[in-house]
């Protein structure tokens, strides 16, 4: 049986949408595929090695299911965002849900390529530094090397 | 039923429970078998997915007191 192949791109960098990329990453990993996850844009915090700043808003994300209706001139009052993070952190850890920090190490565990968008880390001019260490930095093109071959493709 | 190892996911979402099984499968001999306890409602489909696509055999699965116990041997 020849290996099965996934590749993502994960082009965002809230925490709602920092999670798709990775679990399914890892779990098409345990599954036996080989993936490569292609960070660009803000998908770029995602390699951080801090994920700290990756947070969730409510403004503009009218689906995010409040405690109580918030109207959005309270949301966009200092301070809303980090506490939202915060109970969307406590309310993934009260379900049993990975961190990203958990999910990330089992990808990489796993084997679980990381590509980084070489054009976006110099627009954004982000210190590499700043990243993980089992990073390739790389373009389209080689992306694609590694996408036409795939039996999955996911943009998230 | 006889198994070999133990795996208690209990309290774990997904992908938790699949990727830890998987992870617990890696250091077994061919042919032993692992035992899984899971809480997580969605891993009854997910765990019958895993061996049918890695080609781990599921042996049995059964629930008991809002758990899932799954016997899994090693390809």
């Amino acid at each position: 049986m020849t290996t099965k192949k996934m590749a993502i791109i994960a082009t965002k960098g809230t925490l709602d949408m920092a999670y798709p990329p990775y679990i399914l990453a890892s779990t098409a990993a345990a599954l036996g595929y080989e993936v490569q996850i292609f960070f660009t844009f803000y998908g770029l915090q995602l390699l951080r090695k801090d994920l700290s700043d990756v947070m969730i808003s409510p403004l503009a994300n009218p689906a995010m299911p409040m405690p109580i209706p918030m109207p959005v001139f309270v949301q966009m009052l200092p301070g809303m965002e980090s506490m939202a993070t915060m109970m969307m952190k406590q309310k993934l850890k009260k379900h049993g849900v990975a961190s990203l920090e958990e999910l990330r190490e089992m990808c990489l565990d796993m084997d679980v390529k990381f590509v980084a968008c070489q054009m976006t880390v110099d627009l954004f001019e982000f210190d590499k530094s700043e990243f993980i260490d089992n990073v390739e930095y790389a373009g389209a093109s080689a992306f694609f090397g590694f996408a036409g071959e795939t039996d999955i493709c996911l943009f998230v | 039923m006889n198994f070999d190892k133990e795996f208690d996911a209990s309290g774990m979402s997904c992908p938790l429970p699949i990727v830890k099984t998987k992870k617990a499968l890696a250091d077994m001999e061919s042919g032993k078998v692992l035992k899984v306890i899971a809480t997580d409602v969605g891993a009854v489909k997910d765990m019958q997915a895993f061996a049918d696509q890695t080609g781990n055999a599921l042996l049995a699965s059964s629930e008991a007191g809002g758990k899932f116990i799954f016997f899994m041997k090693k390809k």
